[in-house]
């Protein structure tokens, strides 16, 4: 089981159907009407293609839902946010390990960005 | 010099709030080791052979005499009273207590330093020519474009989890104090058709492969440099290995796709990168740069020097080797060598810190500079002053008259603290410096760095030596590899290996037959020995080193 992640803490899987993207993807391949909701696999939180990739989608102009499922901290929350991940999905061994309050702790995702202040 | 914006003040406060409560969480036992690591690296904490290891930015190795003085209260309130300077431009804390963390980066925090990105799979601290905005021969100040970058890297989204590490080094003059050859990217502005930009250098380094690093754009502007930037690292995160860590770095990504094709996937993401900066990079670059403007110089005789350079052979004799071409009238720049014989390079006890802290208040414009040689740069003294500073140097073990001579050794922190070492690499310098003092040879020999490393990672640069020291393990006993004809400057060059490696007591030796062969073969005193060598070959120095080669004897008949 999974637990999803958001700015107002843990929730239950709503079962969309994503279309899933392995972290080794080829950017060549990547396009905004692959499908409507893409979930990107972390395999480790070692592992930060996912949030190249994400962004790669965004900047194509993908506005569908976008997932980072796997093995990512709370202190990567921020990080996932800012890369135009809507949500985390993250295995019950790792909530339990990380509880909802260490991800609310990283959710003011917002905050002090010099990506932001660098792009107006 | 730049101040923090109330933007930077509170990233750097919130980050050490952030880092306090998982320290805290860490000592009462809700994180293991393994949970904090990932915690720790994000603020440039190591765990070392036997403690914690803190590594404070010194961005683009730029201070003020406040934060020097910073520095050496943290050498006294939580380390032995010394500071270890790095060759990137930082400064190493080796004895710290995990409780005493928090406070320390608080009290950097007080005088806008920080510990982030010093460590981990991110973009490090980015380091710039050392004399920025003093040397004669600049053609742009790297500084402005160094600190939009350290604004850009910090907290990156992007680039939090990358292959690997990532550097950075600018440089804005003609002759190269930064390395950027030897650096995952390399800057080197200069201006086209009277604008700013950049040639970017990519795929550099040294460690276990050393690459030279080639040019992928020959001129960037700087309105479109942190996208291009942004799509280098990016196409990186994507294509760089990760099966294995000796593989990961860019310079091997470049070195298997080839400069063309990595070239060419850049352009591709810059398409997509480059629309969403709108201009508020530039907004950011101005009032960055309106902070660079340079000091109040002064303009009034200079006489007290040409005195003290006539009366004083010892005077005479440190400005002869630790000054350097100030573009201004009047003024110097000044080394201070923090390699005094016997001692180790690069330590500073911080009752030395605030010395030179006051030097730079009293004497200096406020400004110091760490080199990537692991010295101290005063970079704007007015001549007549230098002898006042001299005297002060003096009384504080910090005048010795060695810059760029032999015993201006860079040397790694090596087996006596670091964790990856196969061999001592600071008591064989501490040995050579000793060495040739007693010979009192080394003004004689004139210009001639070495440098060690304790591994094979190469963080003591000794590809780049003019004789370059390899510290190995052979079967449990040291082994020290010889390279000669290295060269760190705008003519990067890697060294040639000698041949077999010697011994912990052989190295010394080697070390003075190399000279030896230099001195005997030399043109004169203006060949330096980086010279000789490349007029000479490795030849002499080989049957110096291990006897006459047989193989050179039969063609010789
Ligand atoms: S070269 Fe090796 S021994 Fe020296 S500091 Fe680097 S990793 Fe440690």
């Amino acid at each position: 089981m999974t637990i999803i992640v958001r700015d107002d803490g843990f929730h239950a899987d709503d079962q969309t159907d994503f279309l899933d993207l392995a972290s080794d993807t080829d950017p060549a391949t990547l396009d905004p009407s692959l499908a409507k909701n893409i979930r990107i696999a972390f395999p480790s939180s070692a592992d930060g293609r996912g949030f190249s990739l994400a962004r790669i989608l965004r900047l194509q102009g993908f506005t569908g839902r976008l997932r980072a499922a796997g093995h990512v901290l709370s202190d990567q929350y921020a990080m996932a946010r800012r890369c135009g991940f809507d949500e985390v999905e993250i295995p019950d061994d790792l909530a339990e390990r990380q509880p909802a309050e260490q991800w609310l702790f990283r959710a003011d995702w917002r905050a002090h960005d010099y990506q932001a202040r660098m792009r107006g | 010099m730049y101040t923090y914006s109330d933007f930077d003040a509170a990233f750097v406060a919130e980050r050490n709030r952030q880092f306090r409560q998982q320290v805290e969480r860490r000592i009462d036992g809700s994180l293991t080791e393994d949970e904090f690591k990932p915690f720790r690296l994000m603020n440039g904490l190591y765990l070392q052979l036997h403690a914690y290891m803190l590594r404070v930015a010194i961005p683009y190795g730029t201070l003020r005499s406040e934060q020097m003085e910073m520095l050496a209260h943290l050498a006294e309130t939580y380390d032995k009273g010394y500071g270890h300077f790095t060759t990137r431009q930082n400064i190493q804390y080796n004895w710290p207590e995990l409780g005493d963390i928090p406070n320390m980066l608080d009290d950097l925090a007080k005088v806008e330093m920080h510990a982030i990105q010093t460590s981990g799979n991110t973009i490090r601290n980015v380091t710039a020519d050392h004399f920025a905005g003093a040397a004669a021969d600049e053609v742009a100040d790297p500084r402005p474009v160094a600190e939009m970058i350290r604004q850009w890297s910090t907290d990156h989204p992007e680039f939090q989890a990358l292959p690997r590490k990532f550097k950075i080094a600018v440089t804005g003059a003609q002759a190269d104090r930064a390395v950027i050859r030897a650096h995952d990217i390399g800057l080197r502005l200069h201006e086209q058709n009277g604008e700013l930009g950049a040639e970017v250098i990519v795929g550099g380094g040294l460690g276990r492969t050393p690459m030279i690093g080639k040019t992928i754009a020959e001129w960037v502007s700087l309105e479109d440099l942190p996208a291009y930037l942004e799509s280098v690292v990016s196409v990186w995160n994507l294509l760089g290995r990760r099966d294995n860590k000796y593989k990961s770095r860019i310079k091997i990504t470049v070195h298997e796709h080839g400069i063309d094709d990595i070239r060419a996937r850049v352009a591709d993401r810059y398409e997509l990168v480059r629309p969403a900066y709108n201009g508020a990079h530039m907004d950011l670059f101005h009032q960055i740069a309106a902070q660079f403007g340079s000091p109040a110089f002064r303009n009034v005789p200079t006489d007290a020097y040409g005195a003290a350079y006539k009366a004083d052979p010892v005077f005479r004799s440190w400005a002869d080797t630790n000054l350097s071409a100030h573009k201004v009238d009047g003024y110097a720049i000044v080394q201070i060598s923090l390699k005094a014989h016997g001692e180790t390079p690069g330590d500073a006890s911080a009752e030395q810190m605030r010395a030179m802290a006051r030097i730079a208040r009293d004497y200096g414009h406020d400004e110091l500079r760490i080199s990537h040689e692991q010295n101290v740069v005063l970079p704007h003294v007015h001549t007549s002053d230098l002898p006042a500073v001299h005297d002060i140097l003096k009384a504080h073990g910090l005048a010795t008259a060695n810059i760029g001579l032999i015993s201006d050794i860079i040397a790694c922190p090596g087996m006596d603290y670091c964790a990856l070492a196969t061999a001592r690499s600071i008591p064989i310098a501490q040995e050579i410096a000793t060495r040739f003092d007693e010979l009192k040879l080394e003004h004689e020999i004139g210009e001639l760095k070495i440098k060690i490393s304790g591994c094979i990672n190469a963080c003591g640069h000794h590809h780049v030596g003019h004789i370059g020291i390899l510290g190995l393990d052979r079967a449990g006993v040291e082994n020290y590899q010889v390279t000669l004809g290295g060269d760190h400057t705008e003519t990067l060059a890697l060294g040639d290996r000698t041949g077999p490696g010697f011994s912990a007591e052989e190295i010394v030796p080697a070390m003075e037959r190399i000279v030896d062969t230099y001195l005997a073969h030399r043109d004169g005193p203006e060949e330096t020995f980086l010279q000789a060598y490349r007029r000479l070959g490795m030849d002499p120095f080989k049957t110096a080193l291990y006897g006459e080669q047989p193989s050179k004897r039969t063609k010789a008949a």
